[in-house]
């Protein structure tokens, strides 16, 4: 997973973060990050409805994941560590 | 050897500047959390190396730091602030109910005494309360439920709960602030408030002297008078000498009485600052001259402050958190404005001096004297 910038410095993480997962979708990989980095709980998804961050995306294989439901599986490449999930902070501002 | 160590809050980050009891050379460490929103940093009264900070975005919400070194370093502690009961709705800006959502802590305000217990007032208005070091927060309902809420309605930032204020004298009385709704009291221990709006006049809401809807900007108070209580209004300077029961208008005679800061000197409880703003619409200071004024006879007289401030070209504003007194002997007033300059004057008002000039926007100022 490709965490954006503030997210990377708030887990003091440089580059990619890997999770393991038995069956790799959005909720169980946002579940095992969150479980791996505490201080990421409520800053992608609401902590008390799950729900996605208004200016948050979620992207893979140049695919746009945001609207899929949360435990659908992700793509095949995504599941075997080849290609990453991007988090990624909505275009806002200047 | 005394000192000053003045916590400053930026839209992008935070810094920390220390200076000795001079406080004429600063040392400036930051920016923390840069690109972030800092609401507010304040410390523990109790334990001045225990700072707790509200951190924020619009893309991932709200963190709230703590430092146990005095702004050295900083762990992120809990973030989760869940309403108590359901929240039901307030008015949105056009008058139509609005649900209530959490948004960001606008202010925290540590114990006098334990610093592991901190209030943080919060957007949509309400009150939390953390006795765990800032880990678990639990909300004090009883103010969001006082009745009054679908009245309420948000300032042009928001419906925040900006003021805490803890009265030294009574552990059981707290006041707040809310904008727009009006200051509060308790004197149960939060289980039930009052508000304390009698005396103020609003023409922005349809019922000027409402017992609520008023935007009341900030509030100060002495320690050692726990009853006299200041207020920066939207419009209008405010004293209460009986808790917040009745108010009455001390801004007459100044140039123009809207701003949003306003703080009370460390040793001389009739000594008040205030930094006038030209009006509602222009945000900035009358005529670019940015002009501190105080009053030494609890606002019956004001005099303007000028030494070492921009008498011409200024059009900044100074937000309701960002201004703040030392207790030094020879008392220091620190404020920061939008422009990202952070004055401080180390002798109560007389003269001024940047301690930074090109900061982000200034949101909060608060400083800690050292000993």
């Amino acid at each position: 997973m490709v965490l954006p910038g503030h997210l990377k410095r708030l887990a003091h993480v440089e580059h990619e973060v890997e999770v393991k997962v038995e069956a790799a979708t959005l909720a169980s990989v946002l579940d095992a990050i969150e479980a791996a980095y505490p201080v990421l709980r409520g800053t992608i998804r609401d902590q008390q409805t799950g729900k996605r961050r208004n200016f948050i995306r979620f992207f893979a294989c140049n695919e746009d994941l945001s609207h899929e439901p949360v435990d659908a599986a992700l793509p095949e490449r995504v599941q075997t560590g080849d290609e990453p999930l991007l988090v990624v902070g909505a275009m806002a501002g200047g | 050897m005394s000192g000053v160590r003045v916590l400053i809050g930026t839209r992008k980050g935070a810094f920390v500047a220390t200076a000795d009891g001079k406080r004429q050379d600063w040392t400036i460490d930051g920016p923390f959390f840069g690109g972030w929103e800092m609401y507010h940093l304040k410390g523990s009264p109790a334990d001045p190396n225990r700072i707790y900070a509200s951190q924020s975005t619009g893309w991932h919400g709200q963190v709230v730091q703590r430092s146990d070194d005095g702004g050295k370093s900083w762990t992120a502690v809990g973030n989760d602030f869940q309403y108590a009961t359901v929240p039901g709705t307030h008015q949105w800006y056009d008058g139509t109910p609005h649900p209530w959502e959490f948004a960001r802590v606008w202010h925290f305000e540590p114990s006098l005494t334990d610093p592991d217990t901190v209030y943080a007032g919060v957007e949509d208005a309400a009150l939390f309360r953390s006795v765990d070091g800032g880990q678990s927060w639990q909300e004090i309902p009883g103010l969001r439920e006082h009745g009054s809420g679908p009245n309420w309605q948000p300032g042009a930032g928001g419906m925040c709960l900006h003021t805490i204020i803890l009265d030294p004298s009574n552990s059981e009385r707290m006041f707040i602030a809310i904008s727009a709704a009006g200051a509060f009291r308790t004197d149960d221990g939060g289980k039930t408030w009052t508000p304390i709006n009698k005396g103020l006049k609003s023409g922005e809401i349809p019922q000027e002297e409402s017992e609520v809807g008023h935007c009341v900007h900030h509030v100060t108070m002495h320690p050692s008078r726990p009853g006299t209580l200041f207020m920066q209004k939207h419009w209008d300077v405010m004293r209460s000498d009986d808790a917040g029961d009745n108010w009455y208008d001390i801004g007459d005679k100044l140039p123009t009485d809207f701003g949003f800061v306003i703080d009370v000197h460390a040793h001389e409880p009739e000594t008040l600052y205030i930094v006038p703003i030209k009006s509602d619409l222009e945000h900035y200071p009358l005529d670019g001259k940015l002009q501190v004024f105080r009053s030494r006879t609890g606002g019956n007289e004001w005099e303007p402050l000028t030494k070492g401030l921009p008498q011409s070209h200024c059009y900044v504003n100074v937000l309701r958190d960002a201004m703040s007194i030392d207790s030094l002997d020879e008392s220091g007033v620190y404020f920061g404005t939008t422009g990202g300059q952070v004055y401080c004057s180390p002798d109560s008002g007389d003269t001024w001096a940047p301690i930074a000039r090109d900061l982000p926007a200034v949101l909060s100022v608060e400083v800690q004297t050292l000993s």
